[in-house]
């Protein structure tokens, strides 16, 4: 594919003897919203922080917009383009919400060697976080202390961060986990919407979600990549039934068991 | 819990302290603020010069406290090792002295300079570890200076170096004055007191208190945060070293105990104790465990038979040290 935003390219990560990433090789092509979906242990995470830089790969490479950025520091590809949300909630408690998105503002802001000017009452950081907010429906929240925000907040806050950057590319690890039904159906509005802006690679246990969402879906098995194709191919799939959905259609795969 | 956001906004703030109804917090600022402003005249008054003496030692070392706590309170790196930069700006301006320049023009800032440089080679050490590991290395390297300046035999070794002229300024400046000096550091605290406030509001200083409470999160956000962190750390060395210039010549005397481990270890008790979470309260927190220190030794040989307990009671039940308890009682 020529226009992929993302290529991985033989990616292995061992842990020891685990093999968490076995040769993953995957494009995401620019505008899509491309879902991993696996069992727990699958090592959906682990390649979402070796994708975000957290992890460094044993072997295999991964180019961004044309660029390898298998060697760059996490902060160096997030000002590429490449923004992460966390799958255990990762914000700064001890912040309101509102500073939380603003500090996402200032990271892709120039440089932040500025001693003197209150930064809280700095329009070029705080009107741009306030869209944020409102994009993820917080903006009523924007003044409450983190700390005491509920978890479906937390987890709209942290979509809120990672679309502050002004990513290309979203890594979504799990924004759904632990949310309610209603809140899941916000989310997954809020998703479709970002989908035609950007390139989104989702990690997510929402099967419901997962289909309804992805346009393509690559399936994580022990490491390593079992199948990859649109969604209707991927339910149609005799290994991927076996080894993934096959347990779980009658409850979560939405038409599987007509198909 | 403490209240990061509005700590370090509510003191000092002008505009607040207008608008709102003096609460016993800003009450409190004020009235301390006063007393340190009019103490030399008081003890002109009496004819008690003990009490010029002793407060400028206090106005010294809550600078150092106030420089502690930019990296401790709000960059969340415990260094054990601060006292090394009083150190450092007192034999700066000591070997100078000793070898004949007097001039503060050239030792003030030779001061700042070599206690920055220290700072950046620390830092950039120290910086790549965290948690008890950071704070082990910074009291190391703290303790390497300490050992370096028993070796300075032409300095006094041991012993210390007696400095026989204060920094030379312009006349109207004269250092050897001690009401004049008191300004000069009653000034100087004020001056990195609201310099300092700056700074954690800026831009910056919100990359480092980020850093503080998630650092990983900063980093995936896009923040190179060690290079900030480690600014901050030298920012913080600069202004101990200027501490540092400070002590040496209100003893007028440079010894390696100016920078013992307990000196570290009380700089970290005057932060914690009056607060680490706002700018001013380790102003606060130097002034009460100093002037503590200073009664209870009179009493008794023991004072931290007294101190410590007390120092215990602050962190088991009033986080915020002593301006967390006068904010808490400035809301209720």
């Amino acid at each position: 594919m020529a226009d992929a935003l993302l290529r991985i390219e033989g990616l292995t990560k061992r842990f020891g003897g685990v093999v968490a990433s076995d040769n993953v090789t995957l494009d995401v092509t620019a505008g899509e919203l491309h879902a991993i979906i696996g069992p727990n242990g699958a090592g959906k995470t682990t390649l979402i922080c070796q994708l975000a830089g957290e992890i460094a790969p044993n072997t295999g490479r991964i180019h961004f917009g044309g660029r390898d950025i298998t060697a760059l520091p996490v902060y160096a590809r997030s000002a590429l383009g490449l923004a992460r949300s966390f799958q255990i909630t990762s914000l700064f408690p001890d912040f309101t919400a509102l500073d939380n998105v603003a500090l996402a503002v200032q990271a892709h802001a120039g440089h932040s060697f500025e001693f003197w000017h209150d930064a809280r009452r700095d329009p070029a950081l705080r009107d741009p976080a306030r869209a944020s907010l409102e994009r993820v429906g917080l903006a009523a929240r924007a003044d409450v202390m983190v700390s005491n925000l509920s978890h479906g907040e937390h987890r709209q806050l942290e979509l809120a961060m990672a679309l502050a950057t002004k990513p290309r590319m979203l890594l979504l690890d799990e924004p759904m986990a632990g949310l309610g039904p209603e809140e899941s159906i916000r989310v997954v509005k809020l998703l479709r919407e970002l989908k035609s802006d950007l390139t989104i690679l989702l990690i997510e246990h929402d099967m419901e979600a997962v289909f309804a969402l992805a346009d393509r879906i690559s399936v994580l098995v022990y490491g390593r990549v079992i199948a990859t194709g649109e969604p209707a191919a991927i339910r149609a799939n005799a290994e991927v039934r076996q080894a993934y959905l096959g347990e779980q259609e009658a409850v979560t795969v939405p038409g599987a068991g007509h198909g | 819990m403490i209240d990061w956001r509005n700590l370090s906004a509510d003191w000092l703030d002008a505009r607040k302290l207008a608008s709102n109804p003096p609460n016993l917090r800003n009450a409190f600022v004020i009235a301390l603020l006063a007393i340190l402003a009019l103490l030399p005249i008081y003890s002109a008054l009496t004819g008690n010069y003990f009490l010029v003496t002793l407060f400028t030692r206090i106005l010294i070392l809550a600078l150092a406290a106030v420089s502690l706590n930019l990296i401790m309170g709000f960059g969340g790196m415990v260094s054990f090792g601060h006292a090394a930069y009083l150190g450092i700006g007192g034999y700066v301006v000591g070997i100078l002295a000793k070898e004949g320049i007097n001039s503060g023009f050239v030792q003030w800032p030779l001061a700042l300079i070599v206690s920055g440089l220290f700072a950046l080679g620390v830092g950039a050490l120290c910086l790549r570890t965290r948690g008890v590991y950071f704070i082990m290395i910074t009291l190391a390297f703290a303790q390497m200076v300490y050992y370096v300046a028993i070796g300075l035999d032409r300095y006094g070794g041991d012993d210390g170096l007696t400095i026989n002229k204060r920094s030379q300024f312009i006349d109207a400046v004269n250092l050897s004055n001690k009401t004049v000096f008191y300004y000069v550091c009653f000034a100087l605290l004020l001056a990195v007191v609201y310099l300092v406030w700056r700074l954690v509001n800026s831009r910056f200083g919100l990359v480092i208190q980020g850093a503080r409470s998630n650092d990983r999160r900063m980093r995936a956000i896009g923040f190179p945060t060690f290079r900030y962190k480690l600014v901050c750390f030298v920012i913080a060395g600069v202004l101990c070293g200027l501490s540092g210039v400070l002590l040496a010549n209100h003893t007028s005397f440079i010894s390696p105990a100016m920078m013992q481990w307990t000196r570290s270890g009380d700089l970290i008790v005057m932060a914690v104790l009056g607060g680490m979470g706002s700018v001013f309260g380790p102003v606060v927190g130097a002034v009460a465990f100093l002037l503590l220190e200073e009664v209870l030794s009179s009493v008794t040989e023991y004072s931290g038979i007294i101190l410590g307990p007390m120092l215990l009671g602050v962190v088991l039940f009033a986080r915020g040290g002593i301006d967390g308890i006068l904010k808490d009682h400035s809301r209720g």
